[in-house]
């Protein structure tokens, strides 16, 4: 038996939630009194994972995985979690991994947790803590299957180096060719640009900034930060920005290190959505905002005088300090 | 075509957090309860697929009689049926068991769910559908379009979208996208009073095993005061960040 994570990794290079995923699950395999393998799929140089406490790799190579195909991949990790006999399965919480996470819990008979944050509250019961009604509660779930599938949630635990030295050896799972039912027709990425999901810091624009075409205002703070440009939803509804911008409780969710809100009201639905991030500022000319009430770090003021100006200062802050 | 589109009943999305039993249990006091808003997009694309090639739309929910306002809602809205299957909707596998089930004897060709729902978020419910059945499945799916057997699709990742071909019988697991905010339908009186008369069956469950169970809930600690910096000491803020918060 040993605790299994997917080591996800997207063009080649291994994704940043892969090494908080390793980082947690050398933590619970240790609680467990086992070891940590991870698989990892189209990836030559895995090294790296050794780093964060990964003891054993399971390297896939298959051009027919090139793309990520959702029941394919999750026919990958069933099979590397019942070659390892692992009991504990860990997975991130990536809009692809998400995708993933429920087809390998059935094909593994295993109850699934999603959501998870921090260690497992226990182990015998196994319980763990989930984030639940949009970030307003957690949920403690027990699970009771003999194989337990968990989805940590994003940004919840951080990364911890613990090196070592990891084996490595070549899996050749079966390949279904029933698994390739969906089939991607096409790509659209931002370029350059970094996404939501992935950002360390959001920048994010309300009903405040009067129209898009004070938008500059957001992205030029964005890039001195190298955040991620984000929106509330009435922006998106009315078409001043894209949808994918999008963050609340029915948008986009996230958990990010810094999230700053610029004329953004701060409504349930809209704090709903973005407090598990770990530090909130807020620029509100009206100090009396719900968003004060949730924010770690307020401004109360004229967005349009303060923004640029704030802007200005990281810039100077950012030469001095790389 | 035959649509099933699952409907989740939760809380409406202004609705206070609590808890009764020791914890245990979540307070439906004073809680207004509407249809899962990810649900409401699938709907919504749903009857437009009736309105423009004459689907059939049957609405799903796995819940008690409670949830019957909910499921009239949605057949107002313009769902042909109803079904409800009678059990408390205990953990994401369970509630994919019963619904598979409904698949199975229902013949459905497109089953729509919400990719989560604001209650539990737990995001579970289609992909464990598509496990127990083995049929095609899109997550995070934005849009929508079918020809005979052949579906065309968007899926939301992270930093971009992507386009996908399919075929029926597909699940997906919706959120919005599939229709816009705009498009979404109040019920009028003529809906309103015709879906009095249209049949909402109830079905009882099958067995299913007790994979997880909720077993207590808790509340965030509070947070501490928001710490206010004036408008003309932005230097101020950029040191907080800096040295206190550690984030830039
Ligand atoms: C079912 C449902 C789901 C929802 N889901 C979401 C969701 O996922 N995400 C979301 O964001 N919302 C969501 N909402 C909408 C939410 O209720 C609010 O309406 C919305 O978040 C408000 O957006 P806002 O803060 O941009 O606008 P407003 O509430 O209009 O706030 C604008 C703010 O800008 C400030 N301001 C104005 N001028 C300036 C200036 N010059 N400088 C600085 N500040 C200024 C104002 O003081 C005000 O606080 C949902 C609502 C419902 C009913």
């Amino acid at each position: 038996m040993s605790l299994l994570i997917y080591a996800e990794s997207a063009e080649g290079k291994f994704k940043k939630v892969a090494f908080e995923l390793a980082s947690y699950a050398k933590k619970v395999a240790e609680t467990l009194g086992t070891t940590v393998t991870a698989v990892t799929v189209n990836i030559s140089d895995v090294s790296e994972l050794a780093k964060y406490g990964v003891d054993k790799i399971l390297k896939v190579n298959n051009d027919k995985l090139a793309g990520f195909t959702a029941k394919a991949y999750a026919d990958v990790i069933k099979q590397a979690a019942q070659k390892e006999g692992a009991k504990v399965v860990l997975l991130s919480s990536t809009t692809d991994s998400i995708y993933l996470s429920s087809l390998v819990a059935v094909a593994l008979e295993a109850g699934f947790a999603s959501n998870v944050v921090g260690l497992p509250v226990s182990t015998s019961p196994f319980q763990v803590k989930r984030n639940a009604f949009s970030n307003k509660a957690f949920n403690i779930t027990e699970i009771n299957t003999a194989i337990k599938v968990l989805g940590l949630a994003k940004n919840s635990y951080g990364i911890f180096e613990n090196a070592g030295s990891a084996t490595e050896e070549d899996f050749n799972p079966t390949i279904d060719e029933n698994d390739f039912g969906v089939k991607v027709a096409s790509v659209e990425k931002g370029s350059g640009k970094v996404s939501i999901a992935d950002a360390d810091i959001v920048v994010s624009g309300g009903r405040g900034l009067k129209g898009p075409e004070n938008w500059g205002l957001i992205e030029n703070l964005a890039s001195v930060l190298g955040a991620a440009t984000a929106c509330s939803k009435p922006v998106s509804d009315l078409g001043w920005r894209p949808h994918s911008e999008h963050v609340g409780q029915t948008g986009k969710p996230v958990a990010t290190n810094l999230y700053i809100a610029i004329g953004i009201s701060g409504a349930i639905q809209h704090i709903a959505g973005i407090n598990s991030s770990k530090v909130k500022v807020v620029i509100n000319s009206d100090p009396e905002a719900p968003f004060f009430k949730v924010a770690d770090y307020g401004i109360v003021g004229d967005a349009f005088d303060i923004v640029p100006q704030l802007t200005e200062k990281l810039k100077a802050f950012k030469a001095q300090h790389s | 075509m035959k649509i099933l589109v699952c409907i989740s009943h939760v809380p409406d999305t202004t609705s206070k957090i609590n808890f009764s039993n020791g914890d245990s249990e979540f307070d439906t006091n004073g809680v207004q309860y509407v249809i899962n808003p990810n649900d409401e997009f699938g709907l919504t694309r749903a009857i437009w697929f009736q309105e423009q090639q004459g689907a059939n739309v049957t609405v799903v929910n796995v819940g008690g009689p409670d949830t019957e306002p909910t499921l009239r809602k949605a057949l107002a809205i313009g769902a042909n049926e109803a079904i409800r299957v009678n059990a408390n909707p205990t953990d994401g596998f369970f509630v994919a068991k019963q619904l598979a089930e409904v698949i199975k004897n229902g013949g459905y060709d497109l089953v729509i769910a919400g990719k989560e729902s604001l209650d539990y978020n737990g995001g579970m419910v289609p992909g464990m559908i598509a496990g127990i059945l083995g049929s095609n499945f899109l997550n995070s799916c934005t849009a929508i379009t079918v020809e005979g057997n052949n579906v065309n699709a968007v899926r939301e990742i992270d930093g971009g979208k992507e386009t996908v071909n399919t075929t029926l019988p597909l699940i997906i697991g919706g959120q919005k996208g599939l229709v816009e905010e705009k498009d979404l339908r109040i019920p009028n009186m003529r809906g309103i009073m015709t879906a009095r008369t249209k049949a909402l069956t109830i079905l009882e469950p099958v067995d299913a095993p007790v994979n997880t169970k909720a077993v207590k809930f808790e509340k965030p600690a509070p947070k501490s005061a928001v710490k206010l910096v004036a408008a003309d000491n932005l230097d101020e803020l950029i040191n907080l960040l800096h040295n206190e918060a550690k984030v830039i």
